[in-house]
């Protein structure tokens, strides 16, 4: 069967006409959008290396069938940055070394965003990596993880502060 | 994955419509499109019922109860401050469970449907009576760690995952589903169901039948003051129980007046025990009171394979749930929810 559904995707519309409702998110992207960062691990919602925001929450794009987003907004990886200025928790990762091979990395990002912009953990260390436990690094760059999350998460509430003020 | 047909129905009644046999509800797809994958389920035909009209809210009603709609997502409920305040324990075993993520995506009806983690079941290429009825149990003889010590039978020693479910089963919730038929409403306790001889039959629902919703009573609310919900797992964070208890007391002038404690992850439903229940009644919260409870919930347990140790884990689950209970339900949700390992309850 053949599904039409329209999304949007890092702030552009995209039309996808699915000739097969098996295409997951992640697939979608990777494969017919041409968009690669999101990555593929277990493909199972076990390592999190997929992860994007679907309506601003993040989600694991291997487990939602991209028949089931028409009409939704998706950010990935390839939509944080403006340019050549780095979100701020890209940024972060890459003061506090929050990664060494690298692959489960725009997973991590996307959940901390996420994570960060649902507001509970705050700066509390074990709150954090808490918040990012659906998130696994082999290489087990936890340390740095999670001083790029804590540190991301002040600078983005100073940015707040300042705009508001 | 095999190929199947989707269809978002736009109502509650065109989506029962649009049911045949071997179809699927799909909510979050957590559980379902993982299973999918492996080829352990293969639906001809998935309804989308994510977007159904009235099932996203959480509400109280005039008898005081309170409804929580089918696809209202696990993170939605747990973080909903007024749902938390009035059912603590709720909100954390359900923040006890998967990720972020996976919270965010997970739906509570979903989270009553979803299947054992027992990896035979997962795996099309291992005998499952509860996957292909009449095809054996590899769980048995195999890696039995995990597996059942309570209600289990020959043709089934899987365990029901839930975190969300034991308390739900402890407060005595009630499902509200919709089939064909109608309208109608189950007892948390009659909605799971044990193996028997016919493990492929996990709850009490009819082919067809949607949840529509889950209704906590208003007496259930009594509970917020103590109440906690305990698990232990292999990692600290994101793992199944290997058990788990959730245990709720009211206590007045330093008497027990209720109690509910529910274990989870020893059986194939959460696993409440009434007369545990009643010995706690009327009696100061001491611990030698709480060990005595703790032995009688897990009464009649028998391992299933290489499991003894579960027996004695979730006897002392139960004494440190209901020791903890007593102490008091945290103000602000622990850091870790429902470890043992997280900051003391009282301080």
């Amino acid at each position: 069967m053949s599904l039409s559904i329209s999304l949007t995707v890092n702030g552009a519309v995209r039309d996808v006409t699915l000739n097969d409702a098996r295409v997951t998110l992640l697939d979608l992207l990777r494969e017919r959008l041409a968009l690669p960062g999101t990555k593929k691990g277990c493909d199972r919602g076990q390592c999190g290396a997929c992860t994007v925001l679907i309506d601003g929450r993040r989600i694991n794009a291997c487990l939602t069938l991209a028949a089931t987003l028409d009409g939704a907004e998706v950010t990935t990886i390839e939509g944080l940055a403006c340019g050549d200025m780095l979100h701020p928790v890209q940024a972060a990762f890459i003061d506090h070394d929050g990664f060494q091979c690298g692959y489960c990395t725009p997973g991590q990002i996307m959940s901390a965003v996420g994570l960060i912009a649902e507001g509970r953990a705050g700066t509390d260390p074990e709150r954090i990596r808490e918040g990012m436990s659906g998130n696994l690094c082999r290489c087990s760059a936890y340390h740095g993880i999670t001083e790029a999350v804590l540190d991301a998460t002040t600078r983005i509430a100073a940015e707040k502060a300042r705009k508001s003020a | 994955m095999n190929l199947f047909d989707y269809t978002r129905p736009a109502s509650v009644e065109a989506a029962i419509a649009a049911w045949v046999p071997g179809a699927a509800w799909l909510g979050g797809g957590t559980n379902l499109v993982d299973l999918m994958k492996t080829g352990a389920m293969q639906p001809g035909k998935l309804i989308d019922v994510t977007r159904l009209p009235g099932l996203d809210r959480i509400e109280t009603l005039p008898d005081g109860s309170t409804r929580i709609g089918a696809m209202v997502r696990n993170a939605d409920l747990a973080h909903d401050a007024g749902f938390a305040r009035a059912f603590p324990m709720v909100a954390e075993a359900l923040l006890s469970g998967a990720s972020g993520q996976l919270r965010n995506a997970a739906t509570v009806g979903g989270n009553l449907m979803q299947r054992t983690r027992c990896a035979y079941f997962a795996d099309p290429h291992s005998a499952c009576n509860r996957r292909t009825p009449g095809a054996g149990c590899d769980a048995r003889g195999g890696d039995t760690g995990g597996m059942a010590v309570l209600g289990w039978s020959p043709a089934c020693i899987a365990t029901n995952p839930s975190d969300f479910c034991v308390a739900l089963a402890a407060l005595e919730a009630t499902v509200e589903v919709q089939g064909t038929g109608g309208k109608r409403e189950i007892a948390f306790a009659d909605f799971h169901r044990l193996p028997g001889d016919t493990p492929e039959i996990e709850t009490a629902l009819q082919p067809g039948e949607l949840i529509l919703a889950l209704r906590l009573p208003a007496e259930a609310a009594q509970f917020a003051a103590n109440s906690r919900y305990l698990k232990l797992r292999e990692r600290t964070s994101y793992a199944f129980a290997l058990v788990s208890a959730a245990a709720a007391l009211r206590l007045d002038g330093g008497r027990i007046v209720a109690a509910r404690l529910a274990l989870g992850a020893v059986a194939a439903k959460p696993w409440r025990v009434a007369s545990a229940e009643a010995l706690l009644v009327g009696q100061a919260p001491e611990p030698a009171l709480f060990a005595r409870a703790a032995a009688e919930a897990v009464a009649g347990a028998a391992p299933s394979g290489e499991n003894a140790h579960k027996i004695e884990l979730a006897r002392r689950i139960a004494v440190r749930a209901l020791t903890a209970a007593a102490q008091g339900t945290p103000d602000r949700m622990p850091a870790l929810p429902a470890s043992v390992f997280g900051e003391p309850a009282h301080v």
